[in-house]
């Protein structure tokens, strides 16, 4: 079976987020890029799956320019088989998403997987519209996926509970916890990520439906109120006649 | 033209956060000159439905389809696609829920819209651009995007704006057939299971939660939480590594890897207040820090605070409320 995993690359969860000067780019100076944190989650997964079903391969898959390349590189060593860099500055989701799917098609793969969603632009929509431009099915966000010959079983949240959902092949599940527990590289497979296939190609479209006018940070807050311990049920008041949220 | 809302329904009733998307469109359509009508998803009742008037919604398509009680990906994506094209939608407003996420990002492809999820403020339009306030990098900024094309798909993040309430007013409730097949339901659940949410409040709908951290010592405390989260009517909430451990199932976790929340209140007990914790909830509009360390950096991020032990603070605040009430 033919895995695709689509990781993104952002900026680390400890970031302090800062912007250009004219506030149209995210500030990428001194900032530490990893895994998308949910992409883990797809990269174990389909890894795991194909291990379990004896042969196969994992392809990890970035639509990114030539800075993405150490965590690919990382995904490798991870366990993935090779890797496809889309040579293009990721405009917006849509964007995206026909890249993801023109590779998928020409590919032929038979399972396609993502995170939930982006930490850096929170879009969670990439898994539907690349669903949409294939004609397949999307279950997005699985919290476990098993396979048994072409057929897999996920379990989807949905507020408040989760649905068993059955699909065939092909389709495209977006992944959170607790799916697997996410691998790290170890020492075998930094070295052998070396020589892993890491192919390059250029974008097929080059449409996007969005553009960031702005970014802004969020108003500071005016600083803690501190209640002692002792007058403890004082706080109760002040939620309810001050802040007037109770 | 018109603007469309996808309404989500449950047991009967409108969801909070549909009223919310409801009012969002409504004042979309007065922004355009235009009316808002609904088309409503899961299991609703007429009279509920009609009540959306209150909302400012003029009509609300009603599909009596029994099959569409349960989320279906295909057969959802599908009778909205058909509502809009009745009513020559210009822009589809929904929740920025799993449905809504699911669903818009589907119709983004099928109807050639551009699409804004996250969504935190009604659309600026002047000069002939539209644009949106969203969320982004998990609470820690924003951007305003603008969006392309003249069909556009927004997602509204729960919480973030004020549900509109003219008493008295009500919108026509019309049957309406997108025609499914069986085939639109190819991909219906098998199963579906709920959760047993102690006092039936939903971490995601919550308007207030009360959270709980390794500062709670183990899952035999939670009666403290859960007491105050009670007496509040308030959802239960905790960190990551109360739920990496089990002492919490995992749709309780907050965080920039589990759900985001945006409640009127927030109270974290025994929480230190991780970067990674805080972009889950730093949108809630009143957060209280109830943690022994004073330099807990969770205050920081504060509007109240108490310095002292959950064990002995927790009961006192619960107690307070209950003398409140
Ligand atoms: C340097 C840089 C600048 C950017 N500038 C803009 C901008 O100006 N405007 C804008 O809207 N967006 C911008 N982006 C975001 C970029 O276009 C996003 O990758 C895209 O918008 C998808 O993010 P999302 O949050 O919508 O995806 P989601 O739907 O939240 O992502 C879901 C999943 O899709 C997969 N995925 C997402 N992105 C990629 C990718 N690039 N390659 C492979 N798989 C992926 C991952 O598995 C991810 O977990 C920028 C990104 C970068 C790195
Ligand atoms: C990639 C990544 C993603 C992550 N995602 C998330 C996420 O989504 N959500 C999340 O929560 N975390 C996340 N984390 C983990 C995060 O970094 C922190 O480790 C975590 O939030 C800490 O949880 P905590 O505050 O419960 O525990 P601790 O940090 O151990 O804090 C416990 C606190 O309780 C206080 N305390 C102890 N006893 C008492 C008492 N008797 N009375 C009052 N206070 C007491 C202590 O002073 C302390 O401040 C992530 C980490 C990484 C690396």
């Amino acid at each position: 079976m033919k895995f695709l995993v689509c990781i993104s690359n952002v900026p680390d969860t400890t970031t302090k987020i800062t912007f250009t000067p004219d506030n149209k780019e995210f500030n990428k100076a001194g900032v530490q890029f990893v895994i998308n944190p949910w992409d883990e989650y797809a990269l174990t997964r389909a890894i795991e799956l194909k291990e379990a079903q004896g042969g196969g391969t994992v392809t990890v898959l970035n639509v990114g320019e030539a800075d993405t390349e150490p965590n690919i590189r990382k995904a490798l060593a991870i366990g993935a088989d090779d890797a496809i860099r889309v040579n293009a500055h990721p405009k917006d989701a849509f964007f995206v998403a026909q890249q993801i799917a023109s590779i998928a098609k020409d590919g032929g793969y038979d399972v396609i997987l993502m995170g939930k969603e982006s930490i850096d632009y929170n879009g969670f929509q990439v898994h539907g519209m690349v669903g949409e431009l294939l004609g397949v099915p999307t279950v997005a966000p699985a919290m476990k996926l098993d396979m048994s010959g072409n057929t897999a079983t996920l379990e989807r949240e949905i507020e408040g509970g989760k649905e068993i959902v059955e699909v065939n092949t092909p389709f495209v599940a977006s992944c959170q916890q607790p799916m697997c527990e996410p691998r790290i590289p170890n020492m075998r497979g930094i070295m052998t990520a070396r020589t892993k296939p890491l192919k390059v190609v250029e974008p097929t479209a080059d449409a996007a439906r969005t553009e960031v006018a702005a970014f802004a940070l969020p108003p500071q807050k005016q600083g803690v109120k501190l209640i002692p311990a002792e007058n403890a049920g004082e706080l109760i008041k002040l939620l309810r006649n001050e802040a007037k949220v109770i | 033209m018109s603007v469309l809302v996808v309404v989500e329904c449950d047991g009967g009733e409108v969801k909070k956060s549909s009223l919310e998307v409801a009012s969002y469109g409504s004042q979309v359509a007065q922004m355009l000159g235009t009316t808002a009508t609904a088309v409503a998803v899961g299991e609703a009742t007429e009279a509920n439905l009609a009540k959306l008037g209150e909302q400012g919604i003029t009509k609300v398509l009603h599909d009596a389809e029994p099959r569409l009680k349960d989320f279906v990906n295909g057969a959802y994506t599908k009778l909205i696609a058909a509502a809009a094209q009745k009513e020559d939608a210009k822009v589809i407003v929904l929740a920025n829920s799993n449905i809504g996420a699911s669903v818009g990002s589907r119709l983004s492809i099928r109807l050639q819209a551009s699409i804004a999820t996250n969504v935190v403020e009604l659309p600026k339009t002047d000069g002939g651009s539209f644009t949106v306030k969203r969320g982004a990098f998990s609470g820690k900024a924003f951007a305003d995007v603008k969006l392309d094309g003249d069909r556009k798909i927004i997602a509204v993040k729960k919480n973030s704006i004020e549900a509109l309430h003219e008493a008295g007013k009500t919108a026509q409730v019309e049957a309406f057939s997108a025609q499914l097949t069986d085939a639109d339901f190819a991909d219906a659940p098998k199963q579906v299971v709920m959760q047993d949410q102690a006092g039936g409040i939903l971490l995601p709908e919550a308007d207030k939660v009360v959270s709980g951290g390794r500062g709670m010592k183990g899952p035999e405390n939670w009666g403290l939480i859960e007491d105050l989260a009670k007496a509040l009517g308030a959802a239960t909430a905790c960190s990551k590594p109360v739920s990496d451990v089990d002492w919490r199932p995992h749709h309780e976790h907050v965080g920039q890897t589990g759900i985001t929340v945006s409640p009127n209140l927030y109270i974290a007990c025994g929480i230190s207040g991780a970067i990674q914790h805080l972009a889950g909830v730093n949108s809630s509009k009143v957060i209280v820090v109830i943690n022994k360390d004073p330099e807990a950096p969770f205050f920081k991020a504060a509007d109240y605070g108490i310095v002292g032990d959950v064990f002995d603070v927790l009961p006192k605040l619960t107690q307070a409320v209950k003398e409140l009430n």
